[in-house]
């Protein structure tokens, strides 16, 4: 087995009293694509910009490329690249100039910075835009243009801080595309999403954070495998009874998840447990059976929904 | 320069790319160059109502033994002040800027750039832009026959080591700050350090409140640049340049420990 490029050994972050990493244990290895899952506040920004090293750790170890963020901060960073949650592009400077400047900042030549900022707005789509200052472009078009400034000092891995929070959905399946991309060029890439169709979609391999503390780790589809059914059947019943048909239902499904508007029903065949309810006598509003996702796992490993 | 007076300090806070964040305020100040240009004209303004209000009104002043002037006394204090205004203006509210609105150092400390390169890349920026304005001013005392020596191109070297101390002061203390209220604070202790430094009057007319003006940064940059224009070298020179070395190695200090604990939670 390679060297992991990154390894946390019982990693905590504490701000104060209060503690936002509570002791992880996470190694990727070299061509992976790692994801951490979880809700706002779980720690994964946190456990990010320690990982960035643009924060230090309260306790527990932590290596990149086998170099320890305290002492080897500078060489760390200049082999990695960081989108972080909120763009911090330069806003007194244009595209391009962002890119070179940037560059600069990693000691590239100016040739360099130019020949590379080229590329990169090639495959950012931002070309036309080049000379736009930064505050005239959609948030989509700053997401990429945060993405290609990361990749301009050609990173071993990148690390991206809830990459496509807030865009529509086209705007993200281009992103989704573009990170595709450099999954196959052979970038190490570790994200944060809260959202379960990105991280099914992206990561080979993921960890669900919950409250600082990591409750669950394992490829998107072994999740899915371990901690649901392979079916859900989503039941409506009128505004505010929900609560009353949880006996009704019992034993329809493997479990039951009853939310403030809609009762899951975890079942491998989400038909049959159809079926079952009606033979039941209740009468759903509506009624809808779907594969079970990310957004599943987590509900069951933490009673609580993953959605804002 | 700034990588020596740093090594007393921890690895963190080694310097080694300072004049990238310059490079990158050269590019971005390519379209508010008229914001740079602006700042010349401050000075001049003050020397030209200095010349019309006072002109030979009062008779002459000692320094260093040597009979000025009054016209010629105040001048370099004006040419102090304006490397003092100039560097405050740049290292505080500029900074606050790019520290807490614009961001801009949260990108660069997410490169190889370490809190010490920004601190001093700002300060270095701060030194530039005042030592400009600073030949500007010279040159325009020079020809309104307020320089009579070869000896007051010494006012340049003494105006970067005002600008270098301010701009230290000023951006640890901008890293205090919790919003654009307390650049009023700024403003504040200006007006006070600008009129009691030994500016208009010599230290003697202050009397027995002599010992308060020592207090003020300026007036040791003030003495100094008064000194070169008035080509007096003095022993007590030393001590002036001394209070403005260690002020601004401390204040550099203090400057990349905040940005530190700012920037990297
Ligand atoms: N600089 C900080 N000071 C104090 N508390 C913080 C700071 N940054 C984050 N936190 C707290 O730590 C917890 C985890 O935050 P974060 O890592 O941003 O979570 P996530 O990215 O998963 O939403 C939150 O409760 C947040 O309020
Ligand atoms: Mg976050």
């Amino acid at each position: 087995m390679p060297e992991p490029l990154i390894a946390a050994h019982q990693l905590v972050k504490r701000f104060g009293d209060f503690t936002a990493v509570d002791g992880i244990d996470v190694e990727v290895q070299p061509g992976e694509a790692f994801g951490f899952l979880g809700p706002n506040g779980a720690g994964k920004s946190s456990t990010m910009r320690m990982i960035a090293c643009v924060s230090a750790a309260t306790s527990g170890s932590l290596r990149l490329f086998g170099l320890d963020p305290a002492t080897h901060g500078r060489e760390i960073r200049g082999r990695i690249g960081v989108v972080p949650q909120l763009d911090t592009l330069d806003i007194e400077l244009s595209v391009q100039e962002n890119l070179w400047i940037y560059g600069r900042y990693f000691d590239l030549s100016r040739a360099e910075c130019r020949r590379r900022a080229t590329e990169l707005l090639e495959f950012a789509q931002l070309t036309e835009r080049a000379d736009s200052v930064v505050d005239t472009l959609s948030g989509g078009m700053k997401r990429r243009l945060s993405i290609a400034r990361s990749l301009i000092n050609e990173p071993q891995l990148l690390l991206l801080d809830e990459p496509t929070t807030g865009l529509d959905p086209q705007a993200r399946h281009v992103l989704w595309d573009r990170l595709y991309r450099l999954k196959q060029q052979g970038v190490t890439l570790v994200l944060t999403t809260h959202y379960m169709d990105e991280a099914e979609q992206l990561c080979d391999r993921l960890v669900v954070m919950d409250q600082g503390r990591i409750v669950a780790e394992g490829s998107p589809r072994s999740l899915i495998d371990r901690y649901a059914t392979r079916e859900v059947l989503e039941l409506r019943f009128s505004a505010g009874t929900n609560d009353s048909f949880a006996d009704a239902l019992h034993g329809v499904g493997s479990r039951l998840e009853v939310l403030p508007d809609r009762i899951l029903v975890y079942a491998d065949d989400g038909e049959a447990a159809l079926t079952e309810t009606h033979h039941r006598g209740l009468q759903p509003e509506s009624a809808l059976v779907r594969r079970s996702s990310l957004e599943d796992v987590f509900l069951l490993l933490t009673g609580r929904s993953l959605v804002d | 320069m700034s990588t020596g007076l740093l090594r007393i300090v921890p690895p963190a806070y080694v310097v080694r790319r300072p004049h990238r964040m310059i490079e990158r305020h050269l590019v971005a100040y390519r379209r508010q160059w008229l914001i740079v240009v602006s700042g010349f004209f401050e000075p001049l303004f003050y020397l030209l109502s200095m010349r019309a209000g006072l002109g030979d009104l009062v008779g002459t002043v000692s320094v260093g033994g040597q009979q000025v002037p009054y016209d010629m006394f105040v001048a370099p204090a004006l040419m102090a002040s304006s490397a003092m205004n100039g560097a405050i203006f740049d290292s505080t509210g500029n900074v606050l800027h790019r520290l807490k609105y614009a961001r801009i150092y949260d990108a660069a400390l997410a490169t190889p750039m370490g809190p010490a390169d920004v601190a001093a890349g700002e300060i270095g920026w701060a030194l530039i832009r005042g030592q400009l304005y600073a030949i500007s001013f010279l040159a325009v005392m020079a020809g309104m026959g307020l320089v009579d020596t070869w000896w007051s191109l010494l006012a340049l070297p003494a105006c970067a080591l005002i600008g270098l101390t301010f701009a230290a002061i000023g951006f640890a203390g901008t890293t205090f700050m919790r919003g654009w209220s307390d650049m009023d604070i700024v403003t504040t202790l200006m007006m006070p350090l600008f009129l009691f430094s030994a500016t208009f009057f010599p230290t003697s007319a202050y009397g027995s409140w002599a010992w308060v003006v020592q207090l003020s940064p300026l007036y040791h940059g003030v003495a100094l640049v008064r000194g070169a224009c008035a080509g007096v070298w003095t022993t007590s020179m030393l001590a002036h340049i001394a209070v403005l070395v260690v002020l601004s190695m401390v204040a550099l200090v203090v400057a990349a420990r905040r940005l530190d604990t700012l920037l990297r939670k």
